[in-house]
């Protein structure tokens, strides 16, 4: 994916976080948008790792969740027995933003096996905390590159519940950002297109979805990233740890 | 560490190489190896380098994990040939659902409680379930996962064997005593008066302790909070020369197999390298 798009994707991340909320950040984009959103416009976000980091701080990009400088410069650690049950469990966590390598139309995400579970394709890392901070967050932000087969009828294996039975608490995923545009879902807990990046076509996003994308009445334009956002995200991206 | 690995890790156990990110215990890992330990049965949250270049090297039948990943990087590649390739028998859990067996093992419970998880993995593993007697609740259960062996790296110990540490400590203190035995290697040992007035971090006291090893890097390239920060690059180069089979043999063999200890694999590492580590990793 080209930088520009990968950029436009981390400000749509971080823009739909607001400022005091405390949102549990996994690897990747979702550490990149998060960190972000920090610097931008919500200065006071809790930026909470699965690791047990509390409120960190960090100067650059952490490589991973459990990065030397994450504590350096966190309120605390928490062993992570501690953090997933007394806080997560229990409805602390208003944001989980999480990526994967599938998503379908009802939120379900796949990190876990491309085929088969007992034959793989491709065999992924697996859960990690996303099938306990699907399922326990108040609401999830899932981040996904846009193409036909990150986003099939049916993922190949439910990770983290989306809009389904069984999830414990929590409304579910609230959005799906790509690098086309962005998602949510309807109150039948179907995804549906409702703005698209600057040059970017509803026509395009439907070829690029592998199942039926419904459309709002109204697809919007999303506003460039600012200049503020811009100079933010190059000292963030262009320094990874 | 020669010892201690040979004296009570045995072909065929369950072993938990515990530390999120923080405090892996590679050296342990790397004289496992250099031991020819076969059919082992690796357990870890996050099975991490260590677990990639164990399953390369040979020494595992079975894989009990939650996050199979190379942290921030991508994919643990030995780990996904051995899946793929039917080599390797894998028991996967959430993270939760992890430290749940952990806890109910170090709790001397039958099982540990949390609230049901609906997922492929729950599904096709089955939900076991048990009624709240206080309540309406049904509360999901996990059962007790109790290696045969822990092991620990951790900032130092004092003489008696109390071992202390601190920053992230992930699943360290759970792994630890969810085992009967456990294998510890520190960064320094000091007399017991010096580590006297550390109370706040005593991870584990002297008598949960079944062997101590002073090995100074012994978790390069995770890290030690305050001492040497994560070797970041190592990461990234092990995924690139991990794709290749080839490639991953090779590294084993020289930085594990022909190397006598620990202080021998430093040695193949340029100074500067380990210095800026140990710089960057400051006082905290």
């Amino acid at each position: 994916m080209d930088e520009s798009r990968r950029r436009d994707m981390a400000v749509v991340g971080a823009r739909l976080l607001r400022d005091r909320e405390r949102v549990l950040v996994g690897v990747g984009m979702p550490n990149l948008a998060a960190n972000l959103a920090k610097r931008v416009h919500a200065p006071e976000l809790v930026l909470i790792y699965e690791s047990g980091v509390i409120d960190a701080r960090p100067p650059r990009l952490p490589l991973s969740i459990g990065d030397p400088d994450l504590v350096r410069t966190s309120l605390c650690t928490l062993p992570m027995t501690d953090l997933f049950s007394q806080y997560l469990q229990t409805g602390w966590i208003d944001v989980g933003f999480l990526g994967g390598a599938q998503v379908d139309r009802r939120g379900n995400l796949n990190s876990t096996v491309i085929g088969s579970y007992r034959s793989p394709e491709v065999r992924l890392a697996g859960s990690g905390g996303a099938a306990d901070i699907a399922s326990f967050s108040k609401r999830t932000l899932i981040v996904m590159p846009h193409e036909p087969k990150r986003f099939p009828e049916q993922v190949d294996f439910v990770t983290s519940p989306g809009h389904r039975d069984g999830r414990v608490q929590g409304r579910g995923p609230s959005h799906v950002i790509t690098d086309l545009g962005l998602l949510d879902f309807d109150e039948r807990g179907e995804m549906r297109l409702v703005a698209t990046h600057r040059g970017v076509t509803v026509d395009e996003v439907l070829e690029r979805t592998g199942f039926s994308l419904q459309v709002s009445s109204e697809v919007g334009e999303i506003p460039a990233p600012t200049a503020e956002e811009l100079a933010a995200y190059r000292e963030l991206a262009g320094r990874p740890s | 560490m020669r010892e201690a690995v040979s004296r009570h890790v045995r072909d065929g156990q369950s072993l938990y190489l515990a530390g999120f990110t923080h405090l892996i215990p590679f050296s342990f890992g790397h004289e496992i190896i250099r031991q020819e330990r076969r059919h082992l049965t690796l357990c870890r949250a996050t099975p991490d380098l260590v677990y990639d270049q164990m399953i390369a090297a040979g020494v595992a039948d079975r894989v009990v994990f939650s996050y199979a990943g190379n942290p921030g990087v991508g994919l643990l590649h030995c780990f996904r040939r051995a899946v793929e390739g039917g080599l390797i028998e894998i028991e996967e859990y959430s993270h939760f659902e992890l430290l749940g067996r952990l806890q109910a093992a170090a709790s001397g419970l039958p099982f540990w409680p949390l609230l049901a998880l609906d997922n492929d993995l729950t599904r096709q593993r089955g939900r076991p379930v048990v009624e709240s007697p206080f309540g309406p609740e049904r509360v999901a259960v996990v059962e007790p996962l109790r290696p045969d062996v822990t092991l620990v790296h951790a900032h130092m110990a004092d003489e008696d064997g109390n071992v202390y540490s601190w920053g992230l400590l992930g699943d360290v203190r759970e792994a630890a005593l969810a085992a009967d035995k456990v294998l510890v290697s520190v960064e320094e040992i000091l007399p017991v008066e010096a580590l006297r007035e550390q109370r706040d971090h005593l991870l584990l006291p002297g008598f949960r302790v079944t062997a101590l090893a002073l090995e100074p890097w012994g978790a390069h390239p995770s890290y030690v909070q305050g001492r040497y920060d994560r070797d970041q690059l190592f990461y990234q180069e092990w995924d690139h020369l991990s794709r290749d089979p080839v490639e991953a043999t090779a590294w084993l063999e020289r930085f594990v197999l022909a190397v006598a200890d620990r202080r021998a694999y430093l040695d193949l590492f340029q100074p500067e390298r380990l210095e800026l580590l140990r710089r960057a990793a400051g006082d905290g």
